[in-house]
């Protein structure tokens, strides 16, 4: 049985798996439709693997930001699955390539650390950061109606102090979730909203506290320790805390995503990334390349503005959503 | 390895050619292998690299190599020429309509920066050309929208215009240009909400709004880190609105930028102004000359330069060049230099600005925090004149008295004393680099 008849029997089997990749297949039309609609095209145009075909499957993923090195890395190994194998028609290769993508996808990680991980005793914290206007606040809101959902009593904590219409934003957020919002006046210090948000979630006997952070460009030196002073807070307050350091990514950035991981994690020891965007780009391949390059696992993606819009990070469902059309495809090969 | 500017990637190649009289086929063939890598890694699309790459083949084979360039010099030039080229001339003039109001529009992704880009062009017009402009909030999607654009009018002291979040975006466009003339506000901003270019319904909400207000500027504001999709973005609102120009915000980061040739290349229309920070008055003309050399990983020195010049009074400027090249200078210098670096902005900023400042050794961990000036002020002042002026003969007993008549403690006083060496040694190798642009053309790296 080939890769694919395996993926889409393992989505055959239970429902909810299935409506998971139907979401991921509706908020990510765009990226299927280029990315495998483009390596579809390649394999129809190319009887023959060859360098030819190869140079252009390059081009087809450094157009979907996977990063020039990643790419050059994944095309390597390729090129030897392919020597190994003895393939030499194109359609054979369809299966080899969403292998490897999937590969990198999961790493050799312990899959469990692919999701939040707030089971412990006591107060959890989950701290947001991130460059400016990724998503965070949205994302935040997101995930308190989600924890909401699941059971747990939620606080957020308006961290972000500087940005103007920063915490009536969350506050607008606080009341879809139907959350309660701790916040100081605009201009005050971070650290202390995020200290009082502490002491209150303690009070109130919350299971989970979200602090969100201002927006900041990773080489600014003050702005990334006042970040790792949050942290610090943090930390002296609850040990054990933060529990989660979520660093929220803009699908449509390019490279510098991975600038942002490295220096976003040196900073606050980030813990998982939530991919924000991914409805609009025609991409997604920055998390190939993340995943490629950082040992940090994504756990959420957005796929929309609205407060359902954010979804478990499923590596399967991912490359079941970007392969879809290839899917689709064989059977339709198959009926004839 | 991710990120190495074009200079680093050519180094290999540029060594085996050094010496020879003509730049070859192969050499070409080679150094275009990198400079394209050097290219996709700046997240410029695909597609714009490949038309560059065969116009820079075209002009790079069998020239001549110039005495005063070296060929790997050569061929930064004519890459940079190339790039410069594309991205066209300086254009930060806006639109200025018959009859006033002048109505200017904000369109673009979420997050884009389209907000604060409409206070920072507010600013801009009173500042530079002594408009009276009047806000527009049409973004009655996003949470706390209103709030925002009204919080940055207070800031501004400026009027905002809204209806609130149950009007329709064309009614409150009317409405506003209305009361522009009432007013007598001669431009009008309309800050809409960010949406993806895929969206059919929003995307007709700014046509619909177009046709009705029939805006003098369209300006389409683009995150500079924005990868390969930045094409489909600018080529998408482009032919749904016609836009007049683009502001490419966030580039006080450290992104390399691409997506400003791939939105040149694939719309034509001017870069006009570069976001620089998150202030309202961090709004800069965009200069693609600038922006070609930040894209091959070149650092943005002639910003930095520039922003010394305004901020740093001439005579004294000249006077502390000479002083950094000969390396005398001192403490004294260095307290009168902090009044003025405090003028030019956070010092972070600064050093963003500065070429692989955030590699030189003794630089990476400088204090850069704006409280850590006044400790420093502390420590400088408790020195006698003579430390300052030879702070070599500075020792142990010394360090100590002034550790404790500044109040700080030995390992301060260490700390400001190497950094005060490192810098010496920067500032030598800047004005350096200064030096050899006004010579010859072009910087002189030390691995050129
Ligand atoms: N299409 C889409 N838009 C999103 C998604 N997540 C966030 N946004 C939008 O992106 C914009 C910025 O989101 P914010 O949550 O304000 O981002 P932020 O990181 O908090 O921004 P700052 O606090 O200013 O740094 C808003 O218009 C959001 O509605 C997503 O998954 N898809
Ligand atoms: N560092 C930096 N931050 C910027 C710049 N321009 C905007 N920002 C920040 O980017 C974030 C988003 O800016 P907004 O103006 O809210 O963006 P927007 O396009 O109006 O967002 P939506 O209305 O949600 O689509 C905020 O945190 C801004 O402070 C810039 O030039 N440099
Ligand atoms: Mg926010
Ligand atoms: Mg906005």
């Amino acid at each position: 049985m080939g890769f694919m008849d395996k993926l889409k029997q393992r989505f055959k089997q239970d429902e909810e798996t299935k409506e998971v990749s139907e979401k991921y297949q509706e908020g990510m039309t765009k990226t299927r439709n280029t990315f495998s609609g483009k390596i579809n095209d390649l394999i129809a145009r190319y009887r023959k693997v060859d360098e030819d075909f190869f140079e252009e499957l390059e081009e087809v993923l450094i157009t979907a930001d996977v990063g020039v090195s990643t790419v050059m890395d994944l095309v390597e190994e390729l090129k030897m699955e392919v020597k190994r194998q003895k393939i030499k028609d194109s359609s054979e290769i369809k299966d080899v390539i969403s292998e490897k993508l999937v590969e990198i996808y999961y790493g050799e990680e312990d899959k469990s650390i692919q999701h939040l991980q707030l089971d412990g005793e006591g107060l959890q914290v989950i701290l947001v950061v991130g460059v400016n206007g990724a998503g965070k606040t949205t994302s935040i809101g997101k995930l308190a109606h989600q924890l909401k959902a699941d059971g747990k009593n939620v606080i957020l904590a308006a961290g972000d102090t500087f940005r103007a219409g920063a915490i009536e934003q969350l506050e607008v957020w606080g009341e879809r979730a139907n959350v309660p919002v701790i916040k100081h006046s605009e201009g005050s210090d971070p650290a202390a909203v995020i200290y009082d948000g502490i002491k209150a979630a303690q009070s109130r006997q919350a299971d989970v506290l979200i602090c969100d952070t201002a927006g900041r460009l990773q080489n600014k030196v003050n702005l990334m320790n006042e970040l790792a002073k949050v942290k610090r807070v943090i930390e002296r307050e609850i040990p054990g805390a933060p529990h989660e350091v979520l660093l929220v990514l803009d699908a449509t950035t390019g490279q510098n995503a991975l600038t942002q991981a490295r220096t976003f994690s040196e900073a606050t020891d980030v813990t998982g990334i939530v991919l924000t965007k991914l409805d609009g780009t025609a991409k997604g391949g920055i998390v190939l390349a993340i995943r490629n390059e950082l040992q940090i696992p994504v756990k959420f993606v957005g796929l929309g503005e609205g407060i359902d819009d954010l979804r478990k990070f499923d590596a399967d469902a991912f490359v079941y959503g970007l392969f879809a059309d290839l899917g689709i495809n064989e059977e339709k090969e198959e009926g004839e | 390895m991710a990120f190495e500017g074009l200079a680093d990637r050519l180094q290999g190649t540029i060594k085996k050619i050094t010496g020879k009289g003509k730049v070859s086929e192969q050499d070409v063939k080679e150094m275009t292998r990198e400079v394209r890598l050097a290219l996709l890694e700046a997240d410029v699309n695909f597609k714009v690299v490949k038309q560059l790459i065969a116009r820079i083949k075209e002009r790079a084979v069998g020239q001549e190599v110039m005495e005063s360039l070296t060929p790997g010099q050569q061929v930064i030039k004519v890459v940079k020429d190339e790039l410069t080229n594309l991205m066209g001339g300086e254009q930060s003039k806006i639109a200025v309509a018959d009859r006033p109001p002048t109505v200017i529009m904000m369109v673009g992704l979420q997050g884009a920066g389209k907000t604060t880009t409409t206070g920072k062009l507010a600013n801009h017009l009173r500042k530079k050309h002594n408009r009276n402009p009047l806000l527009v909030a049409c973004d009655i999607y996003r949470p706390a929208a209103i709030k925002q654009l009204e919080t940055l009018g207070t800031q501004l002291d400026m009027p905002v215009f809204s209806l609130g979040t149950e009007a329709n975006p064309v009614d409150i466009t009317k409405q506003a240009i209305a009361k522009a003339k009432e007013d007598h506000n001669d431009y009008v901003i309309i800050d809409t909400a960010g949406r993806l270019h895929v969206d059919e319904n929003l995307m007709e909400e700014l046509q619909q709004i177009k046709a009705d207000v029939k805006p003098d500027e369209i300006f389409l504001v683009v995150d500079s880190m924005t990868g390969q999709d930045a094409v489909n973005v600018a080529e998408s609102f482009n032919e749904q609105l016609d836009i007049t120009g683009v502001v490419l915000t966030k580039l006080d980061g450290d992104t390399r930028g691409g997506a400003a040739l791939s939105i040149k290349a694939v719309t034509d229309k001017p870069i006009k102004f570069a976001g620089m920070g998150e202030k309202l008055d961090q709004l800069e003309a965009f200069h693609p000359e600038r922006m070609a050399s930040r894209i091959l990983g070149m650092g943005d020195v002639l910003s930095l330069i520039e922003k010394a010049q305004t901020n740093v009074d001439e005579k004294q400027a000249k006077e502390l060049e000479e002083k950094m090249r000969t390396m005398s200078f001192t403490f004294d210098d260095f307290l009168e230099q902090m009044g003025q670096v405090r003028q030019m902005g956070p010092l972070d900023d600064l050093m963003a600005m500065i070429p692989g400042a955030n590699k030189m050794k003794g630089l990476k961990n400088a204090q850069l925090d704006e409280s850590q000036l006044t400790e420093v002020e502390a420590i400088i002042q408790s020195m006698t004149k003579k430390e300052r002026q030879d702070p070599a003969i500075i020792n142990g007993s010394r360090r100590k008295r002034i550790a404790k008549g500044s109040g700080t403690s030995v390992a301060a006083v260490n700390r400001l004393l190497k950094q005060f060496s490192e810098m010496k040694k920067m500032m030598k190798q800047m004005t350096n680099m200064q030096k050899g642009k006004k010579g010859k053309g072009g910087f002189k790296f030390p691995f050129m």
